[in-house]
């Protein structure tokens, strides 16, 4: 099987929001791969990989794809050394971009790579859009199935069965493949994905992706990184653009009370909240 | 010139309450475009639904068919688009609950139409203003596409109220359905009889303070004595305490009831982003240096486990006053 992962890098969300000229402040800001992005990567090394090894099942191949500014190579090559085998990087500054941009470069990728799944992040954690996994599902005329929180392949790996987080429950949907998954938090959890090849009894280390092994970092500056370029692709100006960016306004500071029974009194009289 | 498509969800003939929020802002929207709000029923139930969402939207179109059982975005996504076109619509909508979230940007791709996602306000008949980072700022997106699509977040828009005279019901035929292969398998709902998170005036949430799932019994009995919804931080919910359509935050439930109990919950940037739009927050919590106390109107320095039963005591008796 082979897997596509489009990643995008993001300023650390942990960072203070700042605006320059009415849009965010990058200057100086720390990058890393979008956290959904990165348990993509590691949603794909579950698919094709036996945990209790690890060794990747014959055949299989993981291609990081990622349109970004030229300086990104470090983001990117972590999800090399994370264990995906090759890199695209399309160089693109953000304001070439839009979700729709990202879509018809992907889909072009995606028709000269055949992968047979796509599996990325449900959304990035700095544009919060959650768009572009429906979008080139609808692009390519493929099936999708966002907000996994599981996933079971089939015997022959023709189909996945993924469980998706859904407002009131968790729905179960199949899919046949080629398909768009779009991976949520607990895809990453002890027991999430089974690929039939992995020991079912195998729990893997919890929260989170992996973390590259020194053995992956090395053996990520070897691996084949392909350099595009935007023009190649023919996307034209973007038709979503930013106006401006505000901070919301600071909430009034609160007032700590006592006891509970002072709680409940200004919750009634003062809030006027029960 | 343009028509506002309302993708609308309903249930048990009603149009669901979220949906109130998509035609509130439609009709915001079918002002600015001098057009008239289409709200769109899909799937089973639909005709059923109609005369309710005709008291809200002045043309409701159906379409119900024996090949949609279940909502598949690969069924939805070209029926939404195919009556977009037939109907001149320049902006179709949708509340950004799952479902929404799952079939517009495929709606929108299938139009070549620029999206705005969970939007908090219309500030131009193409211009939207939406949280990003976690809702630690607001940017503003202006769209050139001919049609725009567009969810909506719930909690940002008063639902809409019933108009004097009911909308008109027409149905409309499926087409071709194709599911390109997928099928819905079932779904693990999680029982409830309590309101829907994102509907609720009152919502009390526990995090990994709380221990176990069966602590959270202390606080379903709270939300139960206020009619309230049940929710929970991230690090209650992965470590399987609690349901994880209980999780509030940055990638869970955007939230903001009149009244938010924080409860053993520390305050994370990403739980922040899901309640801090609540209009009176209550946090409760034994550490007094934990960063949810920025946020909170009334804070309790308190371990739970006296201060919830005591709450519960305390709210009980100013109920028998009233």
């Amino acid at each position: 099987m082979k897997i596509l992962v489009p990643i995008k890098r993001v300023p650390d969300p942990t960072q203070k929001a700042k605006l320059k000229d009415g849009h965010i402040d990058l200057a100086g800001a720390s990058w890393i791969v979008n956290t959904f992005d990165e348990y993509a990567v590691e949603t794909a090394l579950r698919l094709l990989e036996n945990g209790e090894g690890p060794t990747r099942i014959a055949g299989s191949e993981i291609v990081v794809v990622s349109l970004a500014p030229e300086d990104a190579g470090k983001e990117i090559r972590n999800c090399l050394a994370m264990g995906a085998d090759r890199a695209i990087h399309v160089v693109a500054s953000d304001a070439e971009l839009d979700s729709l941009a990202v879509v018809k470069v992907l889909a072009a990728i995606i028709a000269a790579e055949k992968p047979d799944v796509v599996v990325m992040g449900k959304q990035a954690v700095d544009g919060d859009a959650n768009q572009v996994g429906q979008m080139l599902a609808g692009k390519l005329g493929w099936p999708q199935a966002t907000f996994a929180a599981s996933i079971e392949t089939d015997a022959a790996a023709k189909s996945l069965l993924v469980g998706r987080e859904v407002d009131g429950g968790v729905e179960f949907k199949r899919v046949p493949v080629p398909a768009v998954v779009t991976v949520d938090l607990r895809i990453v959890s002890a027991h999430a994905v089974k690929n039939g090849v992995t020991p079912a009894t195998h729990a893997y280390g919890g929260d989170g992706a992996r973390l590259p092994s020194l053995k992956g970092i090395m053996a990520s500056k070897k691996k084949p990184y392909e350099q595009k370029k935007l023009a190649d692709y023919g996307v034209g100006a973007p038709v979503i653009k930013e106006t401006v960016v505000t901070l919301p306004p600071p909430r009034a500071a609160g007032q700590l009370v006592a006891d509970v029974s002072t709680l409940v009194k200004k919750l009634a009289d003062e809030a006027k909240a029960l | 010139m343009g028509n506002i498509l309302a993708f609308c969800e309903f249930q048990d003939a009603a149009l669901r309450i979220s949906a109130l929020s998509n035609i509130a802002f439609a009709r915001t929207a079918a002002a600015a475009h001098g057009g008239e709000v289409i709200a769109l029923l899909v799937g089973a139930g639909a005709q059923a639904a109609s005369a309710g969402a005709a008291k809200y939207a002045g043309k409701v179109i159906v379409v119900e068919d024996g090949a949609l059982p279940h909502y598949l975005a690969e069924t939805y996504a070209p029926i939404v688009a195919r009556l977009a076109k037939e109907n001149g619509a320049t902006v179709v909508t949708a509340t950004a609950t799952a479902l929404g979230k799952d079939l517009i940007p495929r709606v929108a791709a299938l139009l070549d139409a620029g999206m705005a996602s969970d939007i908090k306000e219309m500030k131009g008949t193409k211009e939207f203003v939406r949280p990003i980072l976690a809702g630690n700022a607001y940017s503003t997106v202006e769209i050139t596409t001919p049609i725009v699509c567009v969810t909506v977040r719930q909690s940002e828009f008063e639902s809409a109220a019933e108009l004097g005279a009911a909308g008109a019901v027409t149905t409309a035929a499926a087409g071709t359905v194709d599911a390109l292969g997928a099928t819905f398998e079932k779904l693990d709902a999680t029982k409830s009889d309590r309101p829907d998170l994102g509907d609720a005036k009152v919502v009390v949430a526990g995090g990994r303070g709380m221990k176990n799932g069966e602590n959270f019994k202390v606080l379903e009995q709270l939300a139960d004595l206020l009619g309230a919804a049940m929710g929970a931080s991230r690090a209650a919910t992965d470590a399987g305490m609690v349901p994880a359509d209980w999780q509030v935050g940055q990638t869970g439930k955007i939230v903001a009831p009149n009244l938010y109990f924080a409860v053993a919950i520390s305050g994370a940037i990403q739980h922040l982003a899901g309640m801090k739009g609540s209009k009176t927050i209550v946090a409760i919590n034994k550490n007094k240096d934990e960063p949810i106390f920025q946020v909170a109107d009334y804070g309790l320095v308190m371990e739970w486990e006296k201060a919830v039963p005591e709450l519960i005591s305390e709210i009980k008796k100013l109920k028998a006053t009233r």
